[in-house]
């Protein structure tokens, strides 16, 4: 099922034409809006009237998380505060998160997404969506709440957690959509074989899956422990939130809507655009956003652009599903964690930074992160107690800044492998 | 009067305590007393040695994150209520025991003691006639 076939099956010809137009207008206002942006192109001598194809993209130098964290928090809007009807964030370094902005428009247009989203895995107005993305600051809950009102589903807002909870709310209410992301739709399954529920007892018909990066293999586990169809969604807080990309029941690629964002594939080393079927970084153009329009857009998501029609019907430029990142950021339950942000929190605690190592695992389907410390001259005390309390505020810190928790290892020095004099930092045991 | 105590952090991984006493061994230190404080992912081994600065130095080099710290120690009768003598000085004058570890031998039990306050609790031991425990003696023990 197609939401709206106008532009999702839209002639690519007539596509460009409206992506023209709309980034044409887009660059009016970031210039007139936005200081940051127009300083940008004064300095490069280019006029908002120049602009007339998205073909011009590249003039343009692209714009970073750092430069978010730079005009923090709303130095990059392009709307006065007055038109601002919604905040999210996502959890930043040294303690400043990142925080995107919406307008009334911008919330009915991420609705829209969401709700081709949904009705490209099958859902309609009869079905009950049992959302299970957190609901506050992180975009997965309200963004796919929204769209599920959107198509006249039934919304549950679950909220994340209480697994036993979420599977009664299933047998009871009938819930025939699930949303979270794969790793929990996986635990759910799990806890659902360990109390003995048959799936074919629940109602679930298909799952909307996200947040994450997750794998062939795991979609397959999901099919076959919940007896659904497992479809994947993307997006990212600084663009939008899920629905920048939704994949449809061929589950070959998820379509990128176009008719709002612009995808590009460069190389992240020397940032030169990649052609279509080659794999790179993933750069966001948003063309029609209102209070927070980004201009190419570093994503940081390896992936690749295939521009074949698709099965479905649907003309729109598909990726493949997110194959890793170019940076170093971790995504534990769903959660952005950058090493460096725990580094900061080492270094406030510790007063040094003691060599580090974090290990990522998934146990029982659920993201477990380890942090082993190894324990220096500067911080060891001959008291257990101070060692104990040394581990717990860095686990409080770290719990408050990043919201996921951490279980803290102290370990002896020269314990964490180096190489090329610099200590190793991360090591992810999951299998994507 | 104050006994210079080397702590050593240590990972509960078999072998480990062996290690230290090896690196000790080789550098012909002499171990008078020790304890081990554990829980469940490390320990911290504490330990009275002939010759502190040489032993810490030889800890260090070995890659090992060893502190020293003060204690007291003393001599207690090696009889019933010997200990006790000595543990109602200190809670009659307020000084709590951070920890503390004993050897006994013929006549004499040796007792060190870890507190907040090591010059206020060998000024109050010694108001009351306890036996305060030589350093070299301790070292040399």
């Amino acid at each position: 099922m197609i939401w709206n076939q106008y532009i999702e099956c839209m002639d690519r010809e007539q596509l460009q034409q409206l992506q023209n137009r709309r980034f044409a207008s887009m660059i009016e206002r970031i210039y007139c809006n936005v200081p940051f942006y127009r300083k940008r192109m004064q300095s490069l001598g280019i006029e908002p009237g120049d602009i007339t194809s998205i073909d011009q993209l590249k003039l343009f130098p692209f714009t970073t998380k750092q430069d978010l964290r730079d005009n923090y928090p709303f130095g990059l809007f392009a709307v006065p505060p007055s038109e601002v009807v919604r905040i999210h964030a996502s959890s930043g370094t040294t303690g400043k998160p990142t925080v995107v902005g919406y307008t009334r428009k911008d919330i009915n247009m991420w609705a829209e997404m969401v709700a081709r989203a949904l009705t490209g895995a099958g859902a309609g107005k009869n079905d009950i969506v049992q959302n299970a993305y957190g609901y506050g600051l992180f975009t997965g809950g309200l963004g796919l709440h929204y769209g599920a009102e959107r198509i006249g589903a039934t919304a549950i807002p679950m909220s994340g957690g209480n697994t036993q909870r979420q599977i009664q709310m299933m047998q009871d209410l009938g819930s025939t959509i699930l949303s979270c992301t794969p790793s929990y739709a996986l635990y759910i399954a799990e806890t659902m074989e360990e109390t003995g529920i048959d799936p074919s007892t629940i109602k679930l018909k298909a799952g909307i899956f996200g947040a994450e990066p997750w794998t062939e293999n795991m979609r397959k586990e999901i099919e076959k422990k919940l007896h659904i169809k497992a479809i994947d969604i993307y997006g990212l807080s600084e663009i939008m939130g899920p629905g920048v990309a939704v994949e449809c029941l061929e589950q070959k690629g998820l379509h990128i809507c176009e008719d709002h964002f612009i995808p590009e594939i460069i190389d992240p080393n020397t940032l030169e655009p990649l052609p279509y079927g080659s794999v790179g970084e993933l750069v966001i153009t948003c063309i029609t956003k209102e209070a927070l329009p980004l201009l190419r857009y570093r994503t940081r998501d390896l992936t690749r652009l295939t521009l074949d029609k698709c099965a479905c019907g649907r003309t729109l430029v598909r990726m493949d599903k997110v194959l890793g990142r170019s940076d170093d950021m971790l995504i534990i339950r769903g959660v952005n964690v950058f090493p460096s942000q725990i580094e900061s929190v080492l270094l406030e605690i510790a007063e040094t930074k003691p060599h580090y190592l974090l290990i990522v695992d998934r146990v029982n389907n659920l993201d477990v992160l380890e942090i082993w410390i190894e324990v220096d001259d500067h911080f060891f005390s001959d008291e257990v107690k101070q060692l104990e309390n040394f581990q717990k505020r860095i686990q409080e810190r770290i719990e408050s800044v990043l919201s996921i928790s951490a279980t803290i290892k102290l370990v002896e020095p020269k314990t964490i492998e180096r190489s090329d004099g610099k200590s190793k930092r991360v090591i992810d045991k999951r299998k994507f | 009067m104050t006994i210079k105590q080397l702590s050593v952090f240590l990972e509960n991984t078999s072998g480990r305590l062996a290690e230290v006493t090896r690196i000790l061994a080789d550098a012909k230190i002499n171990i008078s007393a020790f304890s081990l404080a554990d829980t469940a992912d490390y320990g911290i081994l504490r330990l009275i040695v002939d010759d502190p600065v040489r032993a810490e130095k030889m800890l260090h080099e070995q890659g090992c994150t060893v502190h020293t710290t003060d204690v007291v120690g003393i001599y207690v009768p090696h009889k019933p209520g010997g200990l006790y003598k000595a543990l109602v000085v200190l809670a009659e004058n307020g000084i709590s025991i951070e920890y503390m570890y004993a050897f006994a031998s013929r006549e004499k039990a040796m007792v060190i003691l870890r507190t907040e306050n090591i010059a206020h609790t060998i000024e109050a031991l010694q108001k009351s006639g306890i036996e305060i425990l030589n350093p070299s003696d301790a070292y040399n023990a």
